[in-house]
């Protein structure tokens, strides 16, 4: 066999390995693989660090020089503006679902009942990192004043903005939303959360990458399974593009 | 006696897989964000130490970008590695291998040993000589742990149970750059083991790698 044909028959070979590789993670076997590994970091994260071990918080002058916007950077709508122009005066935050009491609070509201400042760092699922200062009540506040009912198990987060199209939307369980750290913040180092960080309210869920942190918060629904939310998935970049719904790896 | 333990033959085939894949879906991942920072932050250019090529799709896994299918290959990979690299290190304690073997003595760290190693033809006697010796025990000791330190703390769910690991690393940003960087450390542990395994007779010492092969002794 010549030199020629034996680098076109290595070379076909390995197309043909590469190309079966590339498409083996379609599969319901590898899939399934995938969700199993995903349960066990979870497990091993939840056994070592327990339901209340914190997130690395930082002094101020550790703080980025900026937070970088991400993702969508505001929302499309003519009622966005019109609340962006006149500091959220009519924006509402519902908590709903399988809660006792649904509340709907305005942003002075939010600002009145009890808040968290932390100053912690934002991992990108792609792979930066920024620390900011964030303020905001606890989500744990929010769900016993809603009296959420033994039926929850996960809690699902609305958003104003949309991406390709969709609401956005994420979702985490109970072990994260009661985690202390876990606050709806409305302020980013000392000032009103600005636009491009998903004003006037965002979640911030620190042991977990950036996409969990639903931004332009408009509902907060207490739910008993993600089947019927959205793609069933748990939230938007799980639904669009099979993001791990665990986060904190 | 073997001249390799069945553990060191399922555990070298099994790893070897695992950081296939891991070495390409993290390439992938690197194509996403292809700056490096050090410290804990890092976002802005002008902050980036190394401004990293876009590896091309025949290397990386998938071969068509999907940021989410290579977290899943490189996530399930590395508790092969990961768990693999616990389980060998039993292995060869209990089973003497590391001892035997691998473990150096006070000789093996002179000159003159290092210039006999290197005189010597070929590289396929037992116990390793002083220059495999240092190389295994490198690796064993220093990169392959590293790699799982390093990964492990670029992990925001593993974090809150180990902050000091991402200290002692100088960073959550640090630790993805000694990531990155140690990565290329292995990949050429694996160039040069494969060619001094080609020159040394790759169908002896590869086949001992699968059926175990028979120990014999340099007297060394």
């Amino acid at each position: 066999m010549s030199g020629v044909n034996r680098r076109g028959v290595l070379a076909g070979l390995t197309a043909l390995g590469a190309g079966a590789c590339s498409d083996l993670h379609k599969t319901k076997t590898a899939q399934d693989v995938f969700r199993t590994a995903e349960d066990w970091h979870r497990a091993a994260h939840r056994l070592l660090a327990g339901r209340e071990r914190l997130a690395p918080e930082y002094r101020p002058d550790q703080r980025s020089s900026d937070m970088r916007g991400n993702g969508s950077l505001t929302v499309d709508s003519d009622f966005y503006r019109e609340q962006l122009a006149n500091g959220f005066a009519d924006w509402q935050l519902q908590v709903t679902g399988l809660v006792a009491e649904p509340l709907s609070l305005s942003i002075d509201d939010i600002r009145a009942l009890p808040q968290r400042s932390q100053i912690t760092r934002h991992d990108c699922v792609e792979g930066w990192s920024a620390i900011a200062e964030w303020r905001g009540p606890q989500l744990g506040t929010l769900l016993d004043r809603a009296q959420l009912r033994p039926e929850a198990n996960f809690i699902v987060f609305r958003c104003a903005d949309t991406l390709y199209g969709r609401p956005y939307y994420e979702s985490i369980d109970l072990v994260d939303a009661y985690h202390p750290q876990t606050i709806i913040a409305h302020e980013l180092n000392g000032a009103a959360l600005p636009e491009k960080n998903g004003a006037p309210l965002r979640m911030r869920i620190e042991r977990h990458l950036g996409y969990k942190h639903a931004k332009y918060l408009t509902a907060i629904e207490a739910v008993a399974s993600l089947d019927d939310i959205g793609g069933g998935k748990g939230g938007l970049w799980e639904d669009i593009a099979g993001y791990q719904w665990y986060a904190g790896i | 006696m073997k001249r390799h333990a069945l553990s060191t033959r399922l555990w070298h085939w099994v790893n070897a897989g695992a950081l296939v894949v891991l070495f390409m879906s993290g390439l992938t991942i690197s194509n996403a964000h292809r700056r490096l920072y050090w410290g804990n932050y890092g976002f802005d250019p002008a902050d980036a130490w190394l401004h990293v090529m876009r590896f091309p799709g025949w290397i990386t896994l998938p071969a068509r970008y999907n940021l989410a299918a290579a977290r899943d290959w490189h996530n399930t990979a590395a508790l092969v590695f990961a768990f693999g690299l616990l389980a060998i290190w039993l292995a060869m304690v209990a089973n003497g291998h590391f001892r035997r073997d691998l473990a150096t003595s006070a000789r093996d760290w002179t000159f003159g040993a290092w210039r006999t190693a290197l005189a010597q033809k070929g590289t396929a006697g037992m116990p390793y000589n002083p220059l495999q010796k240092l190389a295994y025990g490198a690796l064993f000791a220093l990169v392959l742990p590293l790699m799982v330190a390093t990964g492990l703390a670029m992990s925001p769910g593993f974090e809150p149970f180990a902050p000091w690991l991402v200290d002692v690393l100088g960073g959550r940003q640090s630790a993805r750059s000694i990531h990155f960087i140690t990565t290329w450390a292995l990949v050429g542990f694996v160039v040069g083991h494969v060619a001094l395994t080609l020159v040394s007779g790759p169908v002896r010492l590869i086949g001992a790698m699968v059926h175990g092969g028979r120990r014999e002794e340099t007297g060394a």
